[in-house]
């Protein structure tokens, strides 16, 4: 797995395991998230890529019973996330995330994306103007709902709703952001607009993306990483993955053979 | 098996049917019963008490000749002690609430105190008035005030506040949550900015439906000795003794509506039946609008709410 000419690193998980309770979810875990690069996350249902993605803004701290082991360390300072001293309420203000079904909150359109500048304290309305603004255009939204910015965002459509979650994320800066499957409620237009938006992006934010479309993985990733029963099998550039995979579980989930 | 000729089919789908008949006629009928009686009710109390329905009855106090006899001090001590009643439930019960749901562990001790708000919903109203006698009356010196009664009937109400705003809570979707704890908040601005105000519906719901529910209470009432004669209102604010205050009416003597009602079907003069059909069709308004308002307000504030 050793990978040369390499970009910065942004963030790297080192033997990571998790548990709900007494089920291990994810077994020792060694992987590289690159600065400014899209790596997405493959693998059949099950295989724990929502969990090990769930773990880097800290979500499952929510659960009780839940447990990390080993570290993900956060670059440039080096922090571990998982680490007990660090709060998980800092992590996801570095860490942004998308979820699989579009969840705007039911608010106005311009209120959704203020909401994490106004946890940061922010009330300054021409801040958070200029900053709901920019990050709508971030989205790839601005121009369909500049002029209602106070209706409610569950009046728009499903793609729409997601890509205002994405302004939503956007509006506080994260350093890297995690998408759950995020096309997976919508029809292929809506995921197509979303698949540019996350090329788009990829120039001032790290990604990192869990799918379960392949043809997803290869269009928008630079990097890929398969899971399978909770361990990472392979991790390496996206079109190395995807045209000589180096491990047989790969390559039978990648050619459709298993998943 | 041979497969089922057309006729065959037929012959299954009309039993099936005549079942569909035959329980549509009973579910009707029950229904029809219930409805029935409260129909009944509310038009028998409107024609016994239809004489009394005048501007006086309701701008008069009580009185020994029935005909002069009217509900001011009832409707405005049922009015005042509504008030005292959901100024201390509310926000106790929407507390506990929010408490049990966004931030207890799930551990025996919560538990424990899940079972006994249950619990606290059956216990027989006049055990509520013992306590609050023993406590509010005597121990800290209400004595047999609006505040008492108020507080009282704030206990009596406070688990169906506590659990309609945990059913509210409940309903909120868990990737809200996760979309506020997301950007960066924390469990207090969740509650804050989502979780209160999504829940406000129900928790508006379970409130109203309480305070219908104590409006009606005559038991505890009576127990912390609310007076059944009285012919004077509570002190409007800053107009009482001096020192007067804002608050004097609170520790005002009054009587509510049932009671009222109580004091005028144990009267020998056949005469105060009619005050008290009257004014029981009036109670009935009271909660009715009530539950009306609950339902206005749930639909006005859910339309703004879809995920």
């Amino acid at each position: 797995m050793q990978i040369h000419d390499n970009p910065a690193l942004k963030a790297e998980a080192r033997n990571l395991n998790f548990y709900y309770g007494e089920a291990k979810a994810l077994k020792n875990i060694n992987m590289p998230i690159y600065d400014k690069k899209v790596t997405a996350l493959i693998g059949p249902s099950g295989c724990g890529k929502s969990t090990y993605l769930r773990s880097f803004n800290r979500m499952h701290d929510l659960y009780p019973g839940n447990r990390y082991e080993g570290e993900i360390r956060f670059f440039p300072d080096n922090t571990n996330l998982l680490s007990p001293e660090v709060d998980p309420i800092e992590v996801r203000m570095r860490v942004g995330m998308v979820f699989q079904k579009p969840n705007p909150f039911p608010k106005s359109i311009y209120e959704n994306v203020a909401y994490g500048l106004r946890v940061r304290g922010e009330n300054n309305k021409r801040v958070l103007d200029d900053k709901v603004e920019h990050a709508l255009k971030g989205g790839a939204i601005w121009d369909e709902v500049k002029d209602r910015l106070q209706d409610l965002a569950s009046n728009l459509s499903g793609g729409q709703q997601q890509r205002l979650c994405i302004a939503r994320a956007l509006a506080t800066d994260p350093e890297l952001l995690l998408f759950d499957e995020p096309t997976s409620a919508l029809d292929p237009i809506a995921t197509a607009a979303i698949e540019e938006l996350v090329h788009e992006l990829k120039k001032r934010v790290t990604i990192l993306i869990v799918t379960h479309n392949m043809q997803q993985a290869a269009r928008v990733s630079d990097y890929t990483a398969y899971m399978f029963l909770g361990e990472m099998i392979e991790f390496g550039k996206t079109d190395e993955i995807f045209i000589k995979p180096q491990d047989k579980r790969t390559e039978d989930y990648i050619t459709g053979r298993m998943g | 098996m041979q497969p089922l000729t057309n006729e065959q089919i037929r012959a299954v789908i009309a039993r099936g049917k005549l079942k569909d008949t035959i329980f549509k006629g009973v579910g009707l009928f029950c229904l029809a019963i219930a409805l029935l009686v409260i129909v009944a009710l509310i038009a028998d109390m409107f024609m016994k008490g239809s004489e009394r329905f005048t501007l006086d009855f309701f701008i008069n106090f009580a009185s020994r000749r029935a005909t002069q006899a009217g509900i001011l001090s009832a409707w405005v001590g049922s009015l005042l002690v509504m008030l005292v009643t959901a100024l201390a439930a509310v926000p106790l019960g929407v507390a506990a609430g929010l408490y049990l749901e966004e931030y207890a562990k799930r551990n025996w001790l919560t538990h424990v105190i899940e079972v006994n708000i249950s619990n606290l919903a059956a216990v027989p109203s006049i055990v509520y008035g013992l306590l609050a006698l023993g406590i509010f009356v005597y121990q800290f010196g209400f004595g047999q005030s609006i505040l008492s009664a108020g507080l009282t009937l704030a206990l009596l109400i406070l688990p169906i506040i506590i659990v309609a705003t945990r059913e509210a809570i409940r309903a909120i979707p868990a990737m809200i949550r996760e979309g506020s704890m997301a950007v960066g908040a924390t469990r207090w601005q969740t509650c804050r900015y989502h979780i209160i105000p999504y829940a406000m519906p129900g928790i508006l719901t379970g409130v109203i439906i309480g305070l219908a529910r104590a409006i009606g209470e005559t038991a505890p009432i009576i127990t912390i000795g609310a007076l059944t004669f009285i012919a004077f209102l509570p002190p409007v604010p800053f107009t009482g003794e001096p020192p007067a205050g804002l608050f004097d009416w609170v520790m005002s003597p009054f009587t509510v509506m049932p009671i009222q009602i109580f004091n005028w079907t144990s009267r020998p003069d056949p005469a105060f039946e009619v005050n008290a059909a009257a004014a029981g069709f009036v109670l009935m308004v009271m909660v009715l609008s009530m539950n009306a308002v609950a339902i206005y307000l749930r639909y006005k504030m859910r339309k703004n709410i879809k995920w």
